[in-house]
Order: C-alpha cells, then structure tokens, then sequence
C-alpha cells in the first residue's frame, strides 16, 4: 500500500571515540515515496547509512522494517531485510558479465548452486525496469559506461527484491543526460511502492526527485518536511546553521597580462591541440561533458599525462613535460580522484600537507619535524580544516575537510598555476562556498586558476573566462559574461 | 573505570609485538622451569636467541622498507646465501693466510665484493620491478631461483668451506656466543653482546633515522600508502623504488656475511625459505603488506618473537615438525590481532564486558 511505513529510524545514537557522529537521529521512509537526506559532511548523513547497512553498530536507538526490529549485522543481513544500498563509488565486479553482477550475493537457487537459466526472466525484467532491455545478460560490465553501470546497481537491488532503497550521491559521476534517466527509474521505482532514501549535495537534484526531506545537522536533526513546502534558502539555512546570503561569494581581482602559454598541446587520444593564454589573477574555468578530454587536458599541462605534441610555456621559457619540473615552474594540481590519487589516505594529514615540498624542512637532509608540524598547522588554520590532531590519517576527515587539505598542499608548495580538477565534487554547500572564496582571494594575490567543473553555475559565478571543450578540442573561449549556462551547453554538445 | 576502554587503548598501542613477546617469553620459561632444565633464561641462552634473531633481522631491516614501499622480495633468502656464498669463494681461494702481510687486502676486497653482490642483487630487483611494472612477487620470484642458481655456479652446486686459517679473526667472532669475553668486540663494556646484535642496532638505529628524518624516509612511506599521490606529488616514483631494493640489497648481503660468520660455510640452497622468515618477522611486527605502513622495532621484536619460540620449543624438545606448525600459527593470530587493531571491529569489542564500575 502506497505511503505505508516502511522503515523507521528512532534515537540513533553513535560515537567514534570522543566525537558523537549521531545523537538521537530518527527519519522514517514510506513507500513509494523518495526522501531526501540533506546535510553537510560531517553532518551524519555517511554514518547513518552505514549503521543502515550493517557495517556500523549504533550505540542506541531503534530501526524497524514494518513491525519486526531491524539490527543488520552485515551487508547480506540488509539484502535480506529487503534494503538495498546504491553508493557513489560503484559496486560492481568489472570483470564478471552483467547478469553474474546481478546475482552476486542471492541465494543459489537450487541447493546452492547458481542455475542462471532459472534466474534468467528475473534478470530481464529488472534489466527492462531499468531501462537496459537492450543489454545482453552476458555482456562484461567492466565494458559498460559508468551510467549502464549505475543503472546495473539499481537492477541488482531490483533482483535483490529490495523494498527499500537507499541513494549515496548517485548522481555525482553522471553526465546530465544520464541524470535525467536515473530520475525516471526512480519514477517508476515510486509507482512499485519502493520507499527510497536520497542523498546529495545538489539541491535542485534533491528538489526535482523527492517528497519529502530531512535534514541533519552535527549528527541531529534540524528540520524535515514536503520537500515542495521549503525553498532552497531555508533548507540550505537549515544546513549550515546560519543564514547564507551568497553561495557564491566572489573577491574582488583584476587579471594581469599573460604569462602562461600552452601552445597545441596534444596527447593521445585526448586533449587534441590545445592553445591556451592565462593571466597572472585569473580564474579560467573549462567546461564540457563528462568525457571530452578537460581531465586529460589539465593531466597533461601538468605533466601526469604524456604529450604527444605541443609544449607549455612560462614566463617565456617553456617547461619540460615532468611532473617535478612543472612543479618547479610553478604548477600545482588537484586530482578529481581524491580517494586514490589526490590524497594518501593513511598517511597523516602532515605528511599530505607537506609531501610535496619537503625540503623547505631539512638542514643538512635531516628533516626538522617540529618546523614542519608547525608550518603544517599554521597553513590548516588559513584552510579551516577541522581536525583532531595533524599526525592523524586523512581517512579520518571528511570529504570537504579532506579536500581542503588537497588545497592547501599545492598553496604549501606555493604554486602559482593551480590546476583544479573537480576540486568541489562531493563536498557540502558550506565547504563549497568556502573554496569559492579561497580561489577569489588566491586570484586577487596574482596566482592563476584553472578550474575544471561538471557544475555550471559554479563556473559562472566564479570564473573571468571560460573554455568550452567537445571531444578533445577547446571549442570556445569567452569572458564569463559573454556566456549563457544555455549556449555553454550548446557548444559542449556540438 | 572502563574495562572495554582501558583494553582498546592497550590493543590500539604500538606496543602489542613487545607485549606479545614477553608474554612468549614468560610462556617458555614457565615450561622450562616446569618440564626442561630451566636454560632458558639463562645469558648464554639468551645470547644465543639474539645472535638468531639478528641474522633474521638484519635483511628484514630492508625488507621493512621494501614492505613500506608496498613492495615484497622473495629473493633475499637466496640472495643472502649467494652473498654468503660468494665470500666464502673468496676466502676459499685467497692465496694469503689470515696474519701474514697483504690478508688485510684480501678480507675488505672479499667484503666489498659480497656488499657488492647484495647491492646488484637489489638494483636487479628494483630495476626490473620500476622499469617493466611487473608486480614485486613476480619479479622476485623470478630471480629468486636465478640467484639461486647463480650462487650454485660459483659454488659448483657444493658447499663452499674456507680453510680455518683464511678466515680473518673478526669475522670468525662475529656471532660468537661463548662465555670469552675478550671475543667480543665490546671489550666488556656491555656484558657480552654478540658482535652481531651490536651491528644489528646500530644498522636499525639508522634505518630508523633513515625513515623518519629524511625525504627520503617520508617517500617510501608516501609511495607505499598512494603510489599515484606520490607521483603527483613529484616524487621520484622509479628512483626511490630502485634504491629501496637497493639499499636492501646491501642489508642482505650484511645478513649473508653474518650468515657465513655463524656457519663457516656457503651453501645457496641454505637460502631457500629464509626469505618467508624474513618477512614473517616484519609482518609480526606490524608490517602491513598493502604497504605504508611498518615499523623497525616490530621488526626487530618479530625476529625476537621468532627465535624465542624456536628456542623455546628447543628447550623443551618439542619436535621440529611442532615447531613449524606453532611457528606458523603465530604468524597467522599475528596478523588477525594487528588486523583488528587496525580495523576495529566493533564485534570484537563487544565480546569484552562494557564496564565493571559505572564512571
């Protein structure tokens, strides 16, 4: 029955030692209906899925599924309870074919053995719900695009017989188009009475799929209700705990003359010839869909990638293509890859700060310890990362607080051209607004941007000028006024 | 007083390989004093321990780094016999006698040319592994056997003794563990430490130096933890790695000097199976395999932890065949407990009782 309760939250309660991720968390999903978990990170939002799925245990609380008590004690205990998660990173086993995928962990359907004939109309017909009745169930899924592969996790929930789903940020490594599809299946999931839980940072994605919301501030809850009742102002006011008058905030800067050329720069296959002029002060901001080669363009410039043809000139002198020269020469960069490349987990957030530019620490190569913690914590205070000690994993932080340590590493190693890969992706509203503040004060100290983004009002608000790119190419190149987010979109398609 | 949190803080410390290890020890002397002829404990038993464990610990010195820098080598046990090999042949063939004029020339060439050995053992390694990409198990199983059998060539598939006289004084007492103290090289200053255990600390202390205070040091950690942060980081990703084999190279080739002092003979196929010692005793002491983590007092204490229940079951004259298996079965408790101290598991926690006072 539509809009029957089916999975209730009470009290949650959860400590990591001295800090209370949770206190007194409680939301409730009906079905078929979506409801929106917002929140900043750090807000709660991670844990209490993680307590959903079993891999945490809360502290104290109830949750129940219909009227038995719900305690996962593990991923296959949630399965069975009938909650199916959907996380940001895909699930899936890259090498095995589609329909193995969506049978991973079901209960062998004779004896314990797999008969994939018998299973066979089930994986169709979830194929087919999602959208995906083309597919082949033999096809390997490493061998899909990353929105077929989305799409799979759903059909595995669906295979699954998941009566309730949960959304980590599904949406953050999807092109457009491919949002607007997942938005149908969540459409059509509502009509089999699915009761769903969405989380995301993006509030007109939120606004465009749920019904109702909830949202956590420091592991409480601060506000819920019909997500069509509440503007976006109160619910990012609710989030934040004060008002924000401006998610955009801008510094004033004046960009200077040119001082960094790339001049037809190509790799194999992407970028293809590339010209490009900074300014000293400037924020440049590339746009394009998800696969037109702006990654592999500022991997390049920076000297990860290897260039075909083409060089990179600073201040007149051009740059040879390592990465330890271009570091020199003043680049800095900033992986979209925060997990695996931006930043060494398990190290310390010292060690992260610091590891690029270590030699400012040694006499005599012996590393001075103390001069480093202390310049380390000196720069952690100018970022604002909240943290409990420096020698700490960076694991342990945030995403928005882990992000603000892949800033302050390229400031620490004072470059002067920050290369910025998605440098927003996955972080609160909050941080967000902070990092736009902190590229416009870096632009007014005479440093030169490049900032890659999926997300165009960021682009716009923040950015001098703009590049479009499509298929490899830098299409288009105009000052920020000059653009519309329509006409963007235009040449990024074309 | 919470039971729960007292018990966590204890387990989370690094302290568990040393805990580990006085409880092995106190575990054997009980038996031995129950059942044995209560040696054990005894200073020259404990002598003889830590001459062992310095010949296990000293290539595992290198291969902590190599472990930090999420690498493996399975070819250090052959290796360090075709070190020891190699210096043996020279003494073998060395046409003056120790104490006559111009052996002093013979000893360092025999030394510089077993260092030597180690060092192109461990550039081969790192090469290969830095240049073609191959993963650090596949390489090094490969020239495992080839070391092997290289050192079977020199050796001509026989062990290699060295006549008494043409081995220079030092080096016969370098891991002597008598009761002579004029044999010692410490001259009585500490009561009477193998010259072995001497060199191992003082190698350990600059290891530890090494890792901690340097660029260098903080690398290997960094490659070891994200190889792609390091790299986008501008660390010298193929350099650093070469020169971790490297320098474990010249470690190996310590270990096979002491080695040749400890046995007076060269024999290569005495290596094979070295290599898992080594390694077990850097993974007992908190080694992660995954790498960027590891640290050189777990690993000397690993080595300890492996020579005190070797002995132990010596004393108590456990049958070898026992002895492999127990041996074994800590290796295994080893790495579940530091699994979980890492991890945490919430259900492991919840076993204990929660408080046995409220406050």
């Amino acid at each position: 029955m539509r809009g029957q309760s089916l999975l209730e939250v009470n009290e949650i309660c959860k400590a990591f030692g001295p800090t209370k991720a949770l206190r007194g968390v409680g939301l409730r999903v009906r079905s078929g209906e979506v409801l929106a978990l917002i929140g900043e990170n750090g807000a709660g939002k991670s844990t209490l899925l993680k307590i959903l799925s079993g891999a945490h245990w809360a502290d104290s609380g109830q949750m129940s599924i219909g009227d038995r008590p719900f305690r996962p004690s593990g991923p296959s205990d949630t399965r069975q309870s009938g909650v199916a998660m959907i996380y940001q990173e895909l699930n899936l086993a890259p090498e095995l074919s589609v329909e193995d995928n969506l049978l991973l962990g079901c209960r062998g359907s004779g004896g314990g053995l797999l008969i994939r004939k018998r299973q066979r109309p089930q994986v169709l017909e979830a194929l087919k719900t999602v959208g995906l009745g083309e597919l082949s169930p033999t096809a390997i899924v490493g061998e899909q695009s990353i929105a077929t592969q989305q799409m799979l996790e759903i059909a595995r929930a669906l295979v699954a017989e998941a009566r309730i789903i949960l959304f980590d940020e599904p949406t953050s490594s999807l092109p457009q188009k491919d949002v607007a599809r997942l938005f149908t299946i969540i459409n059509e999931l509502k009509d089999r009475e699915i009761g769903m839980v969405y989380i995301s940072h993006f509030l007109e994605e939120v606004r465009e799929v749920a019904d109702r919301y909830v949202v956590l501030r420091d592991g409480e809850n601060v506000g819920e209700g019909k997500m069509k009742d509440a503007d976006d102002d109160t619910i990012v006011s609710l989030m934040v705990g004060r008002d924000v008058k401006n998610l955009f905030p801008t510094v004033p800067h004046s960009p200077g003359e040119p001082w960094v050329k790339v001049q037809e720069l190509t790799g194999a296959p992407y970028p293809k010839k590339i010209n490009i002029e900074l300014r000293r002060g400037e924020i440049f901001g590339i746009a394009g869909l998800v696969g037109a080669g702006r990654t592999e363009l500022i991997r390049t410039v920076f000297g990860l990638d290897h260039a075909s043809n083409g060089i990179v000139v600073v201040d007149g002198k051009p740059i040879a293509p390592a990465i330890g020269e271009r570091i020199k020469a003043g680049f800095g960069f900033i992986s979209e890859d925060r997990k695996n490349e931006g930043l060494a987990q398990n190290l310390s957030i010292i060690d992260n700060l610091t590891l690029s530019r270590l030699t400012d620490y040694t006499i005599m190569g012996v590393l001075s310890l103390k001069r480093r913690k202390q310049a380390a914590e000196k720069l952690l205070e100018r970022v604002q990362v909240k943290y409990n000690a420096s020698d700490q994993a960076v694991s342990e932080l945030s995403g928005g607080n882990q992000q603000k340590i892949a800033i302050a590493r390229i400031l620490h190693q004072q470059s002067d051209i920050l290369l910025m890969d998605e440098p927003t992706k996955g972080i609160d509203v909050g941080t967000k607004s902070e990092v736009y503040r902190m590229l416009g004060e870096l632009a007014a100290t005479g440093k030169t941007i490049v900032f890659v983004s999926s997300y165009l009002p960021e682009l716009l608000a923040v950015c001098d000028r703009i590049g479009v790119m499509a298929r490899g190419e830098l299409r288009d190149v105009r000052k920020t006024a000059d653009w519309t987010e329509e006409e963007v979109m235009k040449v990024a398609i074309g | 007083m919470n039971f729960r949190r007292i018990f966590k803080t204890i387990f989370q410390s690094q302290l568990g390989p040393i805990f580990a290890l006085a409880f092995i020890l106190m575990l054997f002397a009980v038996a031995d004093q129950q059942w044995s002829s209560g040696n054990y404990l005894s200073p020259r038993n404990f002598r003889v321990m830590m001459n062992s464990a310095a010949l296990i610990a000293v290539p595992a010195l290198g291969m902590t780094m190599i472990i930090i820098a999420a690498g493996i080598d399975l070819s250090a046990g052959t290796a360090l016999t075709l070190c020891g090999t190699v210096l043996a042949t020279q003494f073998k063939y060395a046409a003056v006698a120790s104490g006559e004029p111009g052996f002093v020339w013979v000893a360092v060439q025999a030394v510089c040319l077993t260092l030597l050995t180690g060092c192109l053992c461990g550039l081969i390694n790192g090469g290969l592994i830095s240049l073609t990409k191959v993963v650090p198990f596949i390489v090094t199983l490969g020239t495992m056997t080839i070391f092997l059998g290289v050192g079977q060539i020199i050796s001509k598939e026989s062990t290699v003794y060295a006549d008494e006289k043409n081995i220079p004084g030092w080096l016969s007492d370098f891991c002597y563990t008598g009761s002579n103290s004029e044999r010692y090289l410490n001259f009585g200053v500490f009561p009477n430490i193998p010259n072995s255990v001497l060199l191992t600390l003082i190698l350990a202390l600059g290891v530890v130096l090494l890792l901690r205070y340097t660029v260098f040091g903080r690398n290997v950690f960094a490659i070891g933890s994200s190889e792609s942060t390091a790299r986008l980081c501008g660390v010298n990703v193929p350099f650093t790695i070469i020169a971790v084999y490297t320098l474990a190279g010249v470690f190996v080739a310590l270990g096979g000097l002491m080695y040749y002092a400890n046995v007076k003979n060269g024999n290569p196929s005495d290596g094979m199976g070295k290599e898992l010692e080594i390694i077990a005793a850097v993974v007992l002491g908190g080694g992660s395999l995954s790498g960027g983590r590891g640290s050189i007092l777990g690993t000397l204490v690993g080595a300890l932890i492996i020579t005190a229940i070797r002995s132990g079951c010596a004393q108590l004259s456990i049958l070898n065949t026992y002895t492999h298996i127990i041996i074994g079965g800590i290796i295994i408790v080893a790495v579940i407990v530091d699994q979980l101290r890492h991890g945490s598991p919430e259900w492991f926690f919840r076993l204990l009782p929660a408080k046995s006072t409220e406050g």
